[in-house]
């Protein structure tokens, strides 16, 4: 190192300070790894896996790489399909949105995929689907998300809002005695467009508005002490209150930290989470979180034939006897059971005859019964409440009586309480107003 | 131990009853029995039925069934059988306490519990408690009791009373009492206004909620319920303003306790370290290890485990910080954006190692017994995890300053900033005292990593969330000044708090980050600027 002094005077080091802050702030994280590019060879088919390795939705969707790789891996035991292997397509879009699209592209036209599972937040699925729309190919979507979409070219296996957050919100209301509600969420476009329907869904049932609390805070939110403070003060009007939270991924840790050190118990103000499953309370000490509740359609504790069987085969593919299973895991593993019997069904992989096939197709699900692709490319569930137990695992205490059928379109919000989703010929149409009779987007000719 | 205490309890409650119940007994298990594994909304209706009659049994093994109810232990048989589950697996019969050997889990289906179960057993145990021979007990069932506000607890609540000689636990007595009398319907006027005024006397939000359900009905007894929320709410209004300012300190201590160690590498040298999160993460990372080693092999002192990963946080991220300062950023000195840039590749190479090592999914870190829970003072919540950050903060920075001022790398080191020809002439070798300079700032990083292991996610991306915050801090409090940082932290972590409520708190940070971008357009040395002839240099 020299002696020259630095040429930096220490007056326009706060200006950097704060190029430097921005900087970080704009860049995030970009690590992508470039994977091998799988070579194309003829006795196979590819199925792309379009999940983050990296970056700060690398928690939730590496999981969902893995249990990708292990269907594939027992399909091709089992003999592969229409007699070819199976391979697998592993990319990173390490948690950058346009990242995703850049990768699905590549998936589809340079991999030549038949078909790509992929995506955990909603706004990764809108940055790809004009790809998919555009090349025609096909995506698994595993995740609960707030509906207002139907495309003909994403098979939606996650639940919509009916099959998740309305079902709780009955819950709470039905067995809770809850008249007072806090909607609290991350800020992006699933937590605001479910908190819009839920607004419109408790006001339809008689909850005025000074009733309705509703709170956002940025993604990784890690100083909850206000916030939970104000969530007890708004508790104390002396009706009995509870917190719908759609607060995503990390910030879900400190939030429940908080809860417990402020005392918040579930008995006075219960928390229900749409987006907190076994994988996110590994990381927490549960006891404090005793009867906080969740809504999902599966719960690793689900006491199936089923279950037991993919728990035990995950942690054997997994050589992991501590790895969880969580609810978008059974749908990456019933959609990818239906795509198997849909392309079987179809005897090719091309992508308007798989489409068409899928529509009607019925695969086992892990809670006992069966699920089934519907005109609107969304999946029939049941749907289970739990709350959390001291071994950071969920305790059903309501089931819906049957299988609930996806409303794609919300009947709670005005500009779409009149659209449906049927993607059968004739009608062919991702948004058909039932009132006008016209097909007002997504039609395809 | 609660157990035993209640049973105790029971039995001298038992002493008052003449008649024992054995009908009553036998529907209350067959209750409990009957609704094994169902999860219907009938099943817990029944399961609650049954607490609330074997409660008032007075059967010997009331008290032990609810509690291994509570803990999710208690099994049936297709006969309707009760066993609980003991600690070693085996099973005992529910009703007797015998043991019943010949059991097998294949047999068993357990009796559930939700929430609403949940409190009835809170209850439930509150009011067998009540008569608990130890004083802490007797303040948590009658708490329990409080909250439940079951009026069919009044008449142990009024042979508790008559009994009661702490005057904490008393004074709860009477507060759970007035809770019952308020749900009574069949209690008297002035009883009920008497009850109001209890509630009122203890004035905070529990009370102000048990009050305000009164709001809606006419009489006497409700216009002093409403008084009584208007004069609550009034002293809640001022103690609100208080918390919110402890909130503020939290959040600048923990500002702070990140920024403190940049301000040594950026404030001090002049590095802008775009690393510096990375050093915070690795630093709560080396706390999960410590942790998971003390747990293997000493457990005895694992309480203490946080206390042990204070000087090992820093010594590694210490080394890690003389490590990268020798192999990446001495080369550097004088190009800032090349190091800028360089730091920043350096942050994802260590969070990706860190990935790999680990995983990408969270680590658990505990918290130990003594950092759990709040505490009250007045009307305030006081957390506990967060108290000792604060104190925590404080400490490091009063070591820093320490050091620096006292001790003879101290000394050095701010001669080699100062002016480094003349400290070189000196004698000082200035390269060395270079990379202990940027080692210490990223040690003292570390050291944050060690509190924010209790209040954040530990994962890879832990740093990422800290670093703009303490440019933030080190730039409006005055680069080189660690006066300026500390102030500089607590005024932000204050203007946030007290912005939050009333913007948002997405809109809450847009805005300071807008304040702070107009104060440095005006003030671009910060609130605390270095004086002299080394600044301009």
């Amino acid at each position: 190192m020299s002696l020259d002094e630095p040429t930096i005077s220490r007056r326009g080091l706060g200006r950097l300070g704060v190029a430097a802050a921005t900087l970080a702030a704009v860049g995030a994280v970009k690590a992508a790894t470039s994977p091998a590019a799988a070579q194309a060879t003829g006795g196979t088919i590819k199925v792309g896996i379009l999940h983050s390795l990296s970056g700060t939705m690398a928690i939730s969707e590496t999981t969902l790489k893995d249990v990708m790789l292990m269907l594939i891996e027992q399909q091709n035991k089992k003999g592969g399909l229409l007699g070819k292997k199976l391979e697998g397509v592993v990319v990173d879009p390490a948690s950058n949105w346009p990242l995703f699209a850049e990768k699905a592209r590549q998936l589809i036209s340079v991999d030549k995929c038949a078909a790509t599972f992929g995506c955990w937040t909603s706004v990764s699925r809108k940055s790809v689907l004009p790809v998919f729309e555009e090349l025609n190919s096909i995506l698994f979507y595993p995740v609960q998300y707030e509906g207002q979409e139907c495309s003909r070219n994403v098979f939606y296996t996650g639940a919509a809002p009916n099959q998740q957050a309305i079902p709780a919100v009955d819950y709470l209301m039905s067995e809770g005695k809850v008249k007072r509600w806090v909607l609290a969420g991350t800020d992006y476009v699933y937590p605001r467009t479910t908190n819009q329907i839920l607004e419109a869904y408790l006001k339809s049932k008689g909850v005025a508005a000074d009733d309705i609390m509703i709170n956002y805070t940025p993604f990784g939110h890690s100083d909850w002490q206000n916030i939970v403070a104000s969530i007890k003060k708004f508790g104390s009007a002396g009706k009995k209150t509870a917190v719908v939270s759609t607060i995503n991924g990390d910030a879900n840790v400190p939030f429940y930290k908080e809860l417990g050190n402020q005392g918040v118990k579930a008995t006075d103000i219960p928390v229900v989470a749409f987006s907190v499953g076994e994988e996110e309370l590994a990381g927490i000490d549960t006891k404090p979180l005793l009867g906080h509740l969740a809504a999902w359609n599966y719960f690793e504790s689900v006491d199936t034939k089923e279950n037991k069987a993919f728990i035990k085969e995950w942690k054997a593919f997994t050589k992991n006897p501590k790895r969880t299973t969580n609810d978008p895991m059974e749908a990456h593993y019933i959609g990818f059971n239906m795509w198997v019997k849909g392309v079987e069904k179809a005897g090719t992989t091309d992508s308007d005859a798989v489409i068409d096939a899928m529509i009607g197709v019925s695969v086992p699900n892990l809670s006992g019964g069966y699920s089934a692709m519907m005109p609107n490319h969304h999946i029939t569930k049941p749907v289970l409440i739990g709350e959390i137990q001291a071994n950071g695992q969920f305790n059903t205490v309501s089931e819906t009586p049957g299988l609930v059928v996806a409303q794609e379109w919300s009947p709670y919000v005005e500009d779409t309480k009149d659209l449906i989703g049927d993607w059968r010929a004739p009608l062919r149409c991702g948004a058909f107003n039932v009132k006008t009779g016209t097909c007002t987007a997504g039609k395809k000719a | 131990m609660h157990r035993i205490v209640a049973v105790l309890a029971l039995i001298i409650l038992m002493q008052g009853m003449s008649v024992c119940r054995a009908d009553g007994i036998d529907d209350a298990y067959e209750e409990l029995a009957a609704s094994a594994g169902s999860i219907s909304a009938a099943g817990f209706n029944s399961v609650r039925q049954g607490i609330e009659q074997l409660a008032v049994s007075g059967d010997p093994r009331a008290a032990v069934v609810i509690g291994a109810l509570q803990d999710g232990l208690l099994f049936a048989n297709d006969d309707h059988a009760l066993f609980i589950q003991q600690a070693d697996g085996s099973y005992v019969d529910a009703r007797t306490g015998k043991p019943a050997p010949d059991v097998t889990d294949d047999d068993l289906k357990a009796v559930r519990i939700n929430n609403a179960v949940r409190s009835a057993i809170e209850a439930a145990l509150g009011s067998l408690q009540l008569f608990a021979p130890d004083a802490p007990t007797r303040l948590k069932a009658a708490s329990a009791v409080f909250t439940s506000h079951d009026p069919a607890a009044l008449p142990a609540l009024t042979r508790a009373l008559a009994k009661e000689t702490n005057p904490e636990v008393k004074q709860r007595m009477e507060q759970a009492k007035a809770a019952a009398i308020l749900y009574d319907p069949g209690a008297s006027q002035p009883d009920r206004l008497v009850a109001v005024a209890t509630l009122r006397a203890r004035g905070d939000q529990d009370a102000r909620s048990l009050l305000s359900t009164l709001a809606g009905q006419t009489g006497p007894v409700a216009d002093a319920a409403a008084t009584a929320v208007v004069a609550i709410d009034r002293v809640l209004q001022i103690w609100s303003v208080a918390q919110s300012v402890y909130y503020g300190v939290s959040l600048g201590s923990v500002l702070l306790l990140a920024a403190a160690g940049l301000a040594i590498t950026f404030g001090v040298m002049g590095v802008i370290n775009m690393a510096h999160g990375e050093m915070v993460m690795i630093g709560a990372y080396v706390t999960f290890v410590v942790q998971q080693l003390m747990h293997i092999y000493v457990p005895s002192l694992y309480q203490i485990s946080l206390l042990i990963a204070v000087p090992m946080a820093f010594l590694v991220s210490g080394a890690v910080g003389v490590a990268v300062e020798r192999s990446l950023i001495r080369w550097l000195y004088g190009r800032p954006l090349e190091t800028l840039l360089a730091t920043w590749g350096l942050s994802l190479v260590l969070q990706q190692v860190v990935r790999s090592l680990f995983g990408a999914n969270n680590r658990d870190v505990d918290t130990p017994g003594w950092m759990s829970g709040a505490t009250q003072l007045g009307g305030l919540t006081l957390t506990w995890n967060r108290m000792y950050i604060i104190l925590f903060a404080f400490l490091v920075v009063a070591a820093l300053m320490a050091a620096l001022r006292y001790t003879s790398l101290g000394l050095r080191m701010r001669a080699v900033t100062q002016n480094r020809r003349m400290a070189a002439a000196m004698g000082i070798k200035t390269p060395w005292i270079d990379a202990m300079t940027f080692g210490l700032g990223s040690g003292v990083a570390g050291i944050a990593g060690v509190a924010l292991s209790q209040i954040d996610n530990v994962s890879p991306n832990l740093g990422q969330g800290y670093i703009i915050d303490s440019f933030m801090v080190v730039v409006f409090g005055g680069v080189g000044n660690l006066w300026g940082t500390t102030l500089g932290a607590l005024t932000l972590g204050i203007v946030n708090k007290f912005l939050e409520p009333i913007a948002g708190a997405v809109l809450g940070k847009i805005v300071v980050l807008i304040l702070l971008i107009l104060f440095v357009q005006r003030n671009p040395r910060g609130m605390f600027p270095l004086k002299g002839r080394a600044v301009e240099s």
